[in-house]
């Protein structure tokens, strides 16, 4: 280093001086990795086990799973989650991607006024909500049906500047093209605008999946009983008793956590880029 | 001059663009503004949901939250976890981001996912861990026996400053990937030349660091700010399902203690919730539109 010759740093160079990077990468990415690892094996020992803090795999799974299953309805919850988490990211992007397409591609002065104002639901607090949509759902007779799940957050201000922001890469000439072909306009949308925009739509479907798979709140005030609750709402109730037994608890932990690391390890790319999708 | 029959082509046109936006903005009206006014109206009032009267006076709900002693905890809790939280996590954030968007660092795309991974964690799940991992009998205790740092088990949930603790802990792990993901995404509009030439001036990291990549970061920094208060306003799950608010309520946010009041066990007040949930309104908005005032400051 007293070499002043040396104009260009040599690799090993760069490297020696990349080491405080290195080991404080490696501390934040054990501290981060950890209480999952943790929740994978814990998964498979005994509650004792768990509670005198083994942190390696163990060969109480099985066990974990029968007292799991016979105390609570897993795969009933398993699938009602699952399967409003679909329905609700299916409806979702359609009607955001087609307001998305609409406030772009057909704006005007009325539309970009609209639109910012549809921006200040933003603000608006769930908790601030949840009484006046628990009686309007009541009231239509929606409870603990999928649709008291999924409507609250079927239209959100994020997914529609998502669409609207992505929507400025389509050629407005295409539609043009098109439009002369004889393509109607909603055709445009399908066959066109769709087909171009998948990225985005997969993009989108990673986040809305997401975030309807965590919801709580909501499905804890709109869905009881035992046949139409959420995965997160049952793990919360197992959680309460007196006697926690925690293999089985994180065996269920495991559970509700497994659809939306399996999204994350095969989609990580689009999940990333459907939270910073509206940044761009 | 207009074709009488049927519409015209760019009417349709007009038409179709209106048709397309409309169910979406039609539903934030209804399942957004809409209950908000409601939620208003209904702070105004007392009485249990089926005969609800105007309050007497009309602010009747706004002046009893100030005698909640309740209500002020978990508004001091809500503003703590905000002021401890949000900054750690965004400078570790930054800090993160800017270290892993270094050209010659190796294995840059696993710290990346690994540091990113507990976002794929559901939100009860986490809340669940960290409640199992700090229990009493628990792995947190297990290893602090071991290493001969307490003698006795701590009860981390059952005491208020350490069960706080706690839930900064929990968020802080749940949500820095999160927030460097957008910074990372930040930093790749930066071109890589600026960092180049000033390593050629000779300026040192911490000053490329303070002189280039935050002022540069900026409006990102406003975007995860904004995005961590209103989500730090609204904690609940955490809340819920770490310490349920204990011990004594003394960890309870605004959001936890107003579904308590609401739709929680025990009495359901509705107008009383709704006059609270006005205030989290409130503060959302004010505190994003402080935030966004100050990071549009241009020098």
């Amino acid at each position: 280093m007293t070499d002043t010759k040396k104009k260009q740093p040599t690799v090993s160079h760069i490297q020696r001086k990349l080491i405080p990077s290195y080991i404080f990468l490696t501390i934040m990415s054990l501290i981060s990795v950890f209480p999952l690892f943790w929740m994978f094996t814990a998964a498979t020992n005994t509650s004792l086990e768990v509670a005198q803090g083994k942190i390696w795999f163990g060969n109480y799974l099985a066990e974990n799973y029968r007292a799991l299953t016979a105390s609570q309805d897993l795969w009933r919850a398993m699938w009602n989650s699952f399967f409003y988490a679909a329905v609700q990211t299916v409806a979702s992007l359609l009607i955001c991607s087609l307001a998305g397409y609409g406030f772009e591609l057909y704006h005007d002065k009325g539309k970009d006024r609209l639109f910012g104002v549809l921006l200040l639901a933003m603000m608006v607090p769930q908790v601030a909500t949840l009484i006046p949509l628990f009686t309007m759902i009541s009231r239509m007779k929606m409870l603990n049906t999928v649709w008291a799940f999924i409507i609250p957050a079927l239209s959100t201000p994020f997914m529609i500047m998502m669409f609207r922001q992505n929507s400025r890469n389509f050629p407005i000439d295409t539609m043009e093209a098109a439009r002369i072909d004889g393509l109607s306009e909603i055709g445009i949308f399908f066959r066109m605008y769709f087909p171009m925009m998948k990225s985005t739509y997969a993009a989108a479907a990673v986040i809305t999946f997401m975030n309807a798979w965590n919801s709580y709140m909501w499905p804890r005030t709109v869905m009881k009983g035992n046949d139409v609750q959420t995965m997160p709402m049952l793990i919360a109730n197992m959680s309460n008793g007196y006697a926690v037994d925690y293999g089985m608890l994180m065996l269920g932990v495991l559970f509700c956590s497994l659809p939306t690391i399996i999204v994350f390890f095969v989609l990580q790319k689009q999940f990333a880029e459907g939270i910073t999708g509206s940044v761009k | 001059m207009k074709k009488k029959r049927g519409l015209g082509l760019l009417a349709k046109q007009e038409a179709a663009g209106w048709a397309f936006l409309t169910p979406a903005s039609l539903l934030i009206f209804i399942m957004s503004f809409y209950p908000m006014v409601q939620a208003f109206i209904t702070s105004l009032k007392t009485g249990s949901s089926a005969n609800m009267q105007w309050a007497e006076p009309l602010i009747k709900n706004y002046s009893r939250m100030f005698k909640d002693k309740v209500f002020m905890t978990s508004m001091g809790n809500t503003f703590l976890y905000l002021i401890i939280q949000v900054p750690i996590m965004l400078v570790l954030a930054i800090l993160l981001a800017q270290l892993l968007n270094n050209k010659d660092l190796k294995l840059r795309g696993l710290f990346r996912t690994l540091i990113f991974l507990p976002c794929a964690t559901a939100l009860v799940s986490y809340a669940l861990i960290f409640k199992t991992l700090f229990a009493t009998e628990g792995l947190i205790n297990a290893i602090l026996r071991g290493l001969g740092i307490i003698q006795e088990n701590v009860n981390w949930l059952g005491q208020s400053g350490t069960a706080k603790a706690v839930i900064i802990i929990a968020l802080l792990w749940r949500w820095t990937g999160y927030n460097m993901v957008f910074f990372l995404a930040g930093l790749q509009n930066i071109e890589y030349s600026v960092y180049e030439a000033a390593n050629i001036d000779g300026a040192s990291g911490w000053k490329t660091f303070w002189h280039i990549t935050v002022p540069l970061l900026r409006p990102v920094i406003v975007m995860t700010g904004i995005m961590s208060i209103n989500g730090t306003l609204q904690l609940f799950d955490e809340s819920v399902n770490l310490t349920n608010g204990g011990p004594s309520n003394t960890t309870i946010t605004m959001s936890h203690y107003i579904y308590n009041n609401s739709l929680g066990q025990g009495v359901a007040n509705f107008g009383y919730a709704s006059a609270l949930a006005f205030v989290v309104f409130i503060l959302v908005a004010v505190l994003a539109f402080i935030n966004m005032k100050v990071g549009d400051t241009r020098d």
